[in-house]
């Protein structure tokens, strides 16, 4: 077993997801069976290879620090499922 | 003439005569689009109005002499890319209701060509699958048998394209999302180097892989396209500053004097007989056009599967963390707090497949994994990369099926994730490479089904690919390839 229930629990918890009881099941079946396929990377010796997180030789592209126009705030909270004034609005936090 | 079998440049030259007009060609397609798309569901959404304006803009400027070949053709838009008004959902029930506030680049290119937007087109939630069957709206159809899939994650764009509901449309791969789904579908679709069309407005799935590309019922129609939409942009970071080209001038140079590899570890068991039959053939074609082929080898090949699936769902948990229903799209109300709307609203906004992705990218990111998993799997993308640079140090360009089996029947897999993830052999490693790749039609199966001929450059080679994929089509025998007419 590469996950047991408990751990897919809180990596739920980690990724702001709520599982159901049967659905806890059915996904730590279904990730052990895809870890478990993962493994197959072991088989190869990668000592020294330097990682690659990136297709291109990307670099920081940077700019000059200079204003230029972007959304107005009503712009930007006309998508707001919920809005006071200019703010997004949620729930209580705490 | 049928208006719906032409291509750009024909279109164009009947514009440019005044022998049709844009407004005449985009109602014709909105007509097809209305009346085919119950039984196909290739479009999301239909954008009638902004087409006839744009079309009627269209039919102005070539009066007034400011055309280009783009102005008033009719293109569908994957409903992963940001039209500035239009819904864009992503496949998603989480982005219900969303109308992006500006534009992506590549529809700021194609507007100011005077292109016309037919529709959003249906897709894998956040272009997660191969099928179109992890939609939010319901999945795509095969034009050329409605009880199978369209492939994916760009389906409807396929589907589209294949059943003449556009002239051409804009996919995007990540793992093979445009190449795949036009094998399918009988259609062509290109994958451009990573970095050569900007990413900036496309909802991002897995940032390091995403690529906009065009499908079309043409190679040259492709080509057009890829001009279109391809160039350096400061919106996106990762964007190439690398020159482009006329990407139609390279056609007509054929296979003469080009090195083809074949890459043995994609000639596998587990091919699909008429696949590699149908895949031989067409190299065979190319071979007796004077094209040199010989066989090379990508040891890594059967490591891709692993290290896409760790890769992606990482980049993915990180990049859809900000669907929280705070911004924008979807909701649930009247929640305890923000934690218990974070998670309701997430719980009930995605689907099963983007879910499962974003638990395994979450637990290969976490603490204690994040070495086993996602470091071992960016160590294996450096050897993937590596293969691909030594094959092309041998060869111009690499041949191969774009995946092991025509079409399959919707829900034949959708409770078996892990093969699924196993179909995407042959298209994947491209994506961990960033190198460009193509689908060509290249034959029927016996069940009449489409199969692609898969042809990879090196980077920035999409000239080189359009070359080659132009010759073969000439001589294939399947230009245009249409579906039966009684599938529809």
């Amino acid at each position: 077993m590469k996950i047991d229930r408990a751990e897919v629990e809180h990596v739920a918890a980690l990724a702001r997801l709520r599982l159901t009881e049967a659905e806890v099941d059915k996904m730590t079946g279904q990730l052990n069976s895809i870890l478990t396929y993962m493994e197959k990377l072991n088989e190869l010796d990668t000592a020294g290879i330097e990682p690659m997180a990136h297709a291109l030789n990307v670099f920081n592209a940077f700019r000059e620090d200079t204003p230029r126009p972007s959304l107005k705030p009503e712009t930007a909270l006309d998508n707001a499922p919920d809005r006071d004034r200019t703010f997004f609005q949620v729930p209580r936090v705490i | 003439m049928d208006l719906l079998d032409l291509g750009i440049p024909q279109l164009a030259d009947l514009y440019a005569r005044g022998e049709v007009s844009p407004v005449e060609v985009t109602q014709a397609y909105l007509d097809a689009a209305e009346t085919a798309n119950p039984e196909l569901n290739a479009f999301i959404t239909l954008t009638p109005d902004l087409a006839l304006k744009q079309a009627r803009a269209a039919a102005d400027r070539i009066a007034a002499g400011e055309q280009t070949l783009l102005t008033g053709v009719p293109l569908a838009i994957k409903d992963v890319i940001c039209i500035q008004g239009a819904p864009t959902t992503c496949g998603s029930r989480i982005l219900a209701g969303f109308k992006p506030p500006f534009d992506a680049t590549v529809i700021t290119r194609l507007r100011q060509a005077g292109a016309v937007f037919l529709g959003k087109t249906n897709m894998d939630e956040f272009a997660m699958g191969s099928s179109t069957e992890h939609s939010a709206y319901g999945p795509t159809h095969n034009p050329w048998a409605l009880d199978r899939v369209p492939g994916g994650s760009s389906g409807g764009s396929a589907a589209a394209c294949a059943a003449r509901l556009c002239v051409g449309a804009l996919g995007s791969d990540t793992g093979g999302s445009i190449r795949q789904p036009a094998g399918h579908c009988g259609v062509v679709g290109l994958k451009p180097t990573y970095g050569r069309v900007s990413r900036y407005g496309l909802v991002a799935f897995a940032s390091s892989l995403d690529q906009i590309g065009p499908l079309a019922r043409s190679v040259t129609d492709c080509a057009i396209l890829l001009g279109g939409i391809a160039g350096y942009d400061a919106s996106d970071s990762t964007s190439a500053p690398a020159p482009t080209a006329d990407y139609t001038a390279c056609l007509s140079q054929g296979l003469k004097g080009l090195t083809i590899g074949l890459p043995k570890e994609y000639f596998i068991e587990g091919l699909d007989p008429d696949v590699e039959t149908a895949v031989r053939r067409a190299i065979q074609a190319m071979e007796a056009e004077g094209a040199e082929v010989r066989e090379v080898s990508l040891p890594h090949t059967e490591y891709a599967v692993a290290a896409y699936y760790i890769i992606a769902p990482a980049e993915a948990s990180s990049n859809l963390a900000r669907y929280d229903g705070v911004k924008y799209g979807f909701r649930i109300e009247k929640s305890a707090d923000l934690r218990d709307m974070y998670l309701s609203t997430r719980s009930t906004g995605f689907g099963p497949e983007v879910i499962r992705r974003i638990m395994i990218g979450t637990y290969v990111l976490s603490a204690g994994y994040y070495d086993a998993y996602y470091r071992k799997a960016t160590q294996v993308r450096a050897l993937i990369r590596q293969d691909f640079d030594q094959a092309f140090a041998q060869c111009d360009l690499l041949a191969c099926p774009v995946a092991p089996t025509p079409a399959f029947k919707i829900g034949e897999m959708v409770d078996d994730p892990l093969t699924m993830y196993l179909s995407d052999v042959f298209t994947l490693a491209v994506n961990l490479a960033g190198i460009p790749g193509i689908s060509v039609p290249c034959g029927l199966s016996q069940d009449g089904l489409p199969i692609g001929l898969q042809l990879l450059g090196n980077h920035f080679q999409e000239e080189t690919l359009l070359r080659a994929a132009h010759g073969y089509e000439r001589i294939s025998g399947f230009p245009g390839l249409r579906p039966p007419a009684e599938a529809l």
